[in-house]
């Protein structure tokens, strides 16, 4: 790579044009593109409708949560392929507990972020005390948690459908907590996911530029060893990643349970793929130490933007599917750039 | 000196340079002859690297204008120079560690036959380019495994094997023991006898003594001169290079010796395969500044990883520090424990390239400057500019990325880091590598003040001068033992020399 970025005539070269040529700067024309392209393509007026907005920010929040995590395990120059997985366990225990069980909402939600944390810190260990590749060791914990979901539900939806031993069909109420996590408030305006979602976003990123262990974090995905020579704690530190990354799993389970209203044992199969593109299309580096949540705030919005500018205008499946993996490739080529 | 001075084969003229709106080189004049060896010499920072890697075709964006034998041209790629017959051996080592030395000897070139790479063939003429430099190591080694004096020496290799009619070497000492610099002495004769001009930068003075034909100065960016030999000597330089006069760069010894601080007893490091220190037992008084002695591979770098913390393994040995036994078992316990290791590869595990000079500088002592583990930022900010201040960094800002300073104030940061943590033991090893005779008399005088705040130093240094007039007591290592120690009355090189090659031993 050339130095072409940091050499162009810079004595006319105004502060909003380094800008655009930093992480963010790109990051925002991506999702600047994405808003035009909405308002181009703006389906008789759907698009200037604040329902349309609010539509997409709740359905984004799914994925968000999970990309929120993920930036955390990528920015140490790892990568995290359970979170689908994980996700299903969550949103498969929630129901049970819950619904079958009727366990009151908040030991059901300490349970379900315990398990994935648990999960997640077996990945963590793998990674950072037997020093499995990332990759491989999240690859398997992405088989053996669609095992789990699987084990505990005997492969079946769980829903407020249940057959009793009997055989008989019997239909339960459908726990408060789904409805309270579904619904919306400010008049409508804003979805309960969303502000999970925001606040799961908000909270990782104070840590991650506020706190000692997210300066470890950069620490050790940038040199590894170096940091290791300097006297951070690195395994400590790349554990709770994949830990922490566990955790947002676990309450994006449960907010997709809710959503749905049943705890689906397929649930998130391919997530981790979509994550992982909004925190790349954020800017955040693959191989580690750079990047950030404002970044992958930006990589969130403009792949939920994208995907609900498609669908409101009838974008058939295998259209969305093509110009979402043709943005990806486009916005990380630019992304590239950036690197010496 | 025999050098043809009738036609330049490189001629820079007029070379500027900015990065963002930092302007690091102005209206730079620079000529390679034939057969010379031509010193670039300057301050960190004052731009050096900066202008061989716009010759070399590393920056394509620059003001001025290249010629050769009298053609203008304009590298845009590294292999494009290499094409030109312009050859780096740069600064920072850019082998790639996961592949073996014939790969790495031949990357961008490989010998092949359509397409296909001829095994054989690459083989052969490795081992002859390996021969010719003197080198004993196996094609099919990989580079991350061999010692970084080694490394140096491949990719001087490699830079020869090209046929250049320039090469450029930038600091091509710095990670090289006595015995491997004359050896590359050696081939810079024949490189200059076969009409190859030579560019060497460092900042080892009797390096440059020795081997210049011509030497040009920068300061900050700017043209001071370029004069023969003969006519700067090494006084002179130094005042074209820093802008004052420096008259003898050690500082004033100074007996800052105390009582025992550190005691080390049996320490044996060995990792899974080898062991490179036998029960060695060493002491270190407060205040006092020990040099170890040794040739590549005698375990003096392993010892002080190993008493660090830094292997994996553990050992059978007791570590008392100020009179209590304390229990190093990883890196961060010793840091806790307030003794620092300053490593010999910056790169590779000093620093963290892609933060900022101020994440850098505050790696190591983040537990106090945070409370509760929340971040004090502008704490940080002021903690980073007094110990940068304190040791000279040249930076344009210190949120720049560490990755982009001059490779001397690089260093200069790496030793940053280390004293935010109030150190109680300095573990040195190689502490002035690619830094400037102006910043190396600073750092003297700061080993002398720290020394007087009760600091115990150990310093592992391939420098000879500086081993000699910084060290109160030098201890001699080989294969792994402590084999000679001499107070500093009796040190002497050539007594130091022969117990590091195993010559004789004195009695302990
Ligand atoms: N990519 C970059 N971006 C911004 N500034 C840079 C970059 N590379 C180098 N610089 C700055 O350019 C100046 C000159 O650097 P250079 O590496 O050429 O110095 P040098 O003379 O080789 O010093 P040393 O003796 O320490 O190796 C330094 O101030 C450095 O911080
Ligand atoms: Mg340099």
């Amino acid at each position: 790579m050339t130095d072409s970025t940091q050499t162009l005539p810079l004595k006319n070269k105004g502060a909003f044009v380094q800008f655009l040529s930093s992480s963010a700067g790109r990051a925002t024309i991506a999702f600047v593109l994405v808003i035009v392209l909405g308002l181009i393509f703006n389906a008789d007026g759907a698009f200037f409708k604040l329902g349309m907005h609010r539509d997409a920010l709740r359905q984004a929040s799914v994925f968000g949560i999970l990309a929120v995590g993920m930036t955390v395990v990528i920015i140490t120059g790892g990568i995290d392929l359970s979170v689908g997985s994980i996700l299903a366990v969550s949103a498969v225990l929630f129901s049970i507990l819950t619904i079958h069980l009727d366990w009151p909402a908040w030991i059901s939600i300490l349970a379900c972020i315990i398990v994935g944390a648990g999960l997640g810190a077996i990945s963590g260990s793998l990674i950072a005390v037997a020093k499995l590749q990332p990759f491989i060791a999240t690859l398997a914990m992405m088989t053996f948690g669609r095992g789990v979901a699987k084990y505990i539900t005997g492969g079946q939806k769980i829903s407020t459908y249940l057959t009793n031993s009997d055989g008989e069909v019997i239909i339960k109420e459908l726990p408060g907590v789904f409805k309270a996590i579904d619904s919306r408030i400010m008049g409508g305006n804003i979805a309960i996911v969303s502000i999970i979602f925001l606040f799961c976003l908000l909270v990782t990123g104070l840590f991650l530029s506020r706190h000692k262990w997210g300066r470890e974090l950069f620490s050790i995905g940038g040199n590894e060893e170096a940091a290791r020579l300097s006297g951070v704690p690195v395994k400590l530190t790349k554990f709770l990643a994949y830990t922490v990354s566990g955790i947002m799993c676990a309450v994006a389970g449960i907010a997709q349970a809710a959503q749905e209203t049943q705890g689906d044992p397929e649930a998130g199969g391919g997530y981790e793929l979509t994550a992982i593109a909004m925190v790349v299309i954020g800017g955040t580096s693959l191989a580690g130490g750079r990047g950030g949540m404002g970044l992958t705030l930006l990589g969130i919005l403009t792949i939920g933007y994208l995907e609900k500018i498609l669908s409101i205008n009838a974008v058939p499946e295998s259209g969305r599917l093509l110009i979402t993996g043709v943005i990806i490739v486009l916005a990380v080529l630019t992304q590239r750039k950036n690197r010496k | 000196m025999n050098s043809d001075l009738s036609t330049p084969v490189i001629t820079m003229k007029g070379i500027g340079k900015q990065f963002g709106k930092v302007r690091v080189l102005e209206n730079i004049e620079f000529e390679i002859f034939p057969g010379e060896v031509h010193i670039l010499a300057g301050e960190n920072g004052a731009g050096k690297s900066t202008l061989m890697k716009i010759l070399s075709g590393v920056y394509t964006s620059y003001e001025g204008t290249i010629s050769m034998a009298g053609k203008v041209i304009a590298p845009a790629t590294p292999l494009e120079a290499n094409h030109m017959g312009i050859s780096v051996i740069h600064q920072e080592l850019s082998l790639i560690p996961s592949m073996n030395v014939r790969d790495n000897l031949f990357l961008g070139r490989p010998v092949t036959s359509l397409g296909f790479i001829r095994d054989r063939e690459q083989n052969k003429k490795a081992l002859a380019v390996l021969n010719d430099v003197g080198l004993d190591v196996s094609a099919d080694a990989f580079v991350e495994d061999l010692p970084i004096s080694i490394q140096q020496l491949i990719e001087i290799a490699k830079a020869i094997s090209i046929n250049a009619k320039v090469i450029i070497m930038d600091e091509p000492s710095s990670s090289l023991n006595s015995k491997d610099v004359e050896i590359l002495f050696s081939l810079i004769e024949k490189l200059k006898e076969q009409g190859c001009g030579i560019v060497y930068i460092s900042h080892r003075m009797e390096e440059i003594e020795r081997l210049a034909n011509r030497i040009t100065v920068l300061r900050d960016g700017k043209f001071v001169g370029t004069a023969p030999a003969e006519k700067l000597p090494i006084p002179k330089l130094i005042n074209w290079m820093v802008g004052r006069e420096l008259t003898n760069i050690f500082p004033r010894y100074e007996m800052n010796r105390g009582k025992e601080k550190l005691r080390i007893e049996n320490l044996t490091v060995s990792d899974n395969e080898k062991t490179f220190v036998k029960s060695v037992n060493l002491t270190v008084k407060s205040g006092e500044i020990l040099g170890i002695a040794g040739l590549q591979g005698c375990g003096a770098s392993e010892l002080l990883l190993g008493l660090f913390g830094g292997y994996n393994k553990k050992t059978a040995e007791h570590i008392y520090l100020n009179g209590k036994e304390i229990s190093i078992k990883n890196p961060s316990d010793a840091v806790k424990s307030k003794i620092a290791l300053l490593t010999n590869d910056r790169k590779a595990t000093g620093l963290v390239l892609s933060m900022s000079i101020i994440a850098n500088i505050c790696m190591s002592g983040l537990v106090e400057l945070s409370r509760w583990g929340w971040r004090n930022i502008s704490g940080e900010i002021s903690a980073a500019e007094k110990q940068g201040d304190a040791l000279q960094i040249h930076a344009s800002s210190y949120e720049m990325e560490v990755g982009m300073l001059s490779g001397g104030n690089q260093q200069k940061a790496a030793i940053a880091k280390w004293m935010q943590i109030s150190p109680e033991v300095l573990l040195l090893d190689e502490p002035t590598r690619g830094i400037d005779v102006g910043a190396k008399h600073e750092i003297y005088q700061l080993m002398n003040e720290w020394t007087k705040q009760g600091i115990s130093i150990v310093l592992i240094t391939s420098e000879m001068p500086e081993l000699l007039a910084m060290s109160d007591r030098v201890v001699v290592m080989h294969r792994g033992s402590i084999t000679a120690e001499f107070s500093r009355e009796e040190t002497d090189a050539e007594n130091i020399l022969a117990a590091a090659m195993g010559k004789e031993t004195i009695r302990v």
